[in-house]
């Protein structure tokens, strides 16, 4: 969190997101009905309802350094039926806050890799620059092999262009990035090793294997 | 009322058959609008996790240019776009805080309130006139008895509170232009479930697993093709289809709902962008040119009888 004169430092950041987010989860009476309906809970160590306990009790240890956190898809399924008005989304999405300032290394590699790779491009060109934007990416995951997107149909199609779109307002979208206190380097060193990345896909989904191609054509 | 039009930046890359499509449609509809001058992008799923002022203040830059550019209302066929726009406006009118510091940020002052649109709610309101475009063709209706599965995922509903549209469990809207296209929608069980959104990439197993119960539920329903209002929902579940699709099992076209509307009206697939999409949308057609036909032939052969 920041403002515009950058008066408050990122650790003072950091304790008043986590205050913030502490009152807001108190409001949870675990019902557990959030996570009942999240996509992702069978990938989580750490359901959407606990993360609210541990965050109410400020166990923020155990909370920032999970990778549950980012394993959520801001989907708001939980914020939209949980019955206290708590806001799980909101919150999950200020303890991920919280964790890039306090310079959290337990991002999953490829999650980290892809927010880095995104911001990077809006950054330098004012508009996701898809084509930059896969390049950086295979470099940061290490997924060098891997054929990510389907490049070659996309390519085919005529949906990769070659150059970047250029801005005229390029320079308030960097100073954007810059007053809000998001640097290039955020994420740079995050990422856990891919074996633990991968240990979420294979519940319930029968061939995750298969997922990585995607092509066909 | 002055419509400003905001891409973003998926109809301009990966998804650039859903603007090839909307543009044809809205032009079809008459519906004008403008596009935002040196709009840049939303932050989508990526801002938003990292620092909430970012998160808010990448679609505020592009509020503040539709209205500086004489806008009184933004229609942004991509769901997450719509989503970053809703959210960033719902969150500058309930934080002052929050609302005294972007102006500093922007380097623009806060703009008025805007009526922020996504394509189906628009749709919606021309209804009426898809009916009228439908029935004036000379050719037999080419959706009649398409059975279509209403998929809109979460970013058109949720949050409610936010986006104001429609009902956050069980939506009608996309329907309602399903119907006015002359297809007919299917009632089934996963239509504001979440694709997976962006983990396309970065954790396609995740996505497939998703993916695959949506498919499957609608080809349970009876659905013969699926409508989406995303790119990134579409990504989901064309590019990545064929990785949730068992052995011998035909694939479930997904359609953007400028697509159907756009079939409905006697827009070509070519104009449409349908080529472009992953899976093969050859098949469905034809068979829906062939059914139009008989029908036509019947109800000659009825008339001279
Ligand atoms: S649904 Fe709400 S009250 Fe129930 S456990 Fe989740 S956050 Fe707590
Ligand atoms: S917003 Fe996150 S935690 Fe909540 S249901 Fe969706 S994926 Fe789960």
């Amino acid at each position: 969190m920041t403002n515009q004169s950058g008066a408050m430092s990122r650790s003072d950041a950091v304790v008043r997101l986590l205050a913030e987010t502490r009152s807001a989860a108190a409001r949870c009476y675990q019902c557990g009905k959030c996570s009942a309906g999240c996509p992702m809970v069978s990938e989580m160590t750490l359901p959407p309802h606990d993360i609210m306990r541990l965050t109410a009790h400020g166990r923020f240890a155990e909370v920032l350094s999970a990778d549950s956190l980012w394993l959520c898809l801001t989907c708001e399924t939980c914020s939209e039926r949980c019955p206290t008005g708590t806001d799980p989304a909101a919150i999950i999405d200020a303890l991920r806050e919280a964790a890039v300032l306090d310079g959290r290394r337990e991002v999953p590699r490829s999650i980290a890799a892809f927010h880095r790779s995104f911001l990077d491009q809006v950054r330098l060109t004012g508009r996701l620059y898809e084509a930059g934007f896969f390049a950086e990416y295979k470099l940061r995951s290490r997924a060098l092999l891997d054929d990510i997107g389907n490049a070659p149909g996309l390519v085919r199609r005529g949906k990769l262009h070659p150059l970047p779109h250029r801005l005229h307002g390029i320079g308030e979208v960097r100073a954007i990035f810059e007053r809000c206190g998001v640097r290039a380097s955020d994420l740079s060193g995050a990422g856990h090793a891919p074996a633990a990345d991968d240990a979420g896909g294979a519940p319930g989904g029968g061939d995750p294997g298969g997922g990585a191609e995607g092509g066909h054509a | 009322m002055t419509l400003a039009y905001y891409p973003g930046c998926s109809l301009k890359g990966t998804s650039r058959e859903f603007e090839e499509s909307f543009l044809a449609v809205t032009r079809a509809l008459r519906i004008e609008m403008t596009e935002i001058d040196d709009w840049s992008c939303c932050g989508a799923s990526s801002a938003h996790p990292i620092s909430r002022d970012l998160g808010v203040a990448l679609p505020a830059r592009n509020l503040a240019l539709a209205a500086e550019q004489g806008a009184d209302e933004v229609v942004a066929p991509c769901a997450a776009c719509y989503n970053r726009l809703a959210t960033a406006q719902h969150e500058l009118g309930a934080d002052a805080d929050l609302a005294a510091r972007m102006p500093g940020i922007l380097g623009h002052s806060l703009p008025p309130a805007l009526h922020i649109h996504n394509v189906v709610d628009l749709l919606a309101a021309y209804a009426p006139r898809i009916e009228e475009l439908v029935a004036a063709r000379v050719d037999p209706p080419l959706l009649a008895g398409l059975r279509v599965a209403a998929y809109y995922g979460c970013l058109l509903v949720r949050p409610n509170e936010v986006t104001g549209f429609d009902d956050a469990e069980q939506p009608a809207t996309m329907e309602t232009v399903i119907s006015a296209a002359g297809a007919s929608p299917v009632a089934w069980n996963m239509a504001v479930e979440c694709c997976g959104g962006a983990f396309s990439i970065s954790r396609t197993q995740s996505v497939v697993r998703l993916g695959r119960r949506i498919v499957a539920d609608a080809r349970a329903h009876g659905a013969q093709a699926i409508a989406v209002a995303c790119p990134l929902c579409h990504t989901n579940l064309d590019l990545r289809q064929a990785a949730m699709t068992a052995r011998g099992e035909e694939p479930l076209p997904a359609l953007f709902i400028t697509d159907l509307v756009g079939l409905a009206i006697g827009l070509s697939p070519g104009e449409l962008g349908l080529a472009r999409h992953f899976v093969d949308t050859e098949p469905l057609l034809a068979s829906l040119a062939a059914e139009a036909e008989a029908t036509a032939t019947a109800a000659a052969a009825q008339e001279s009888s």
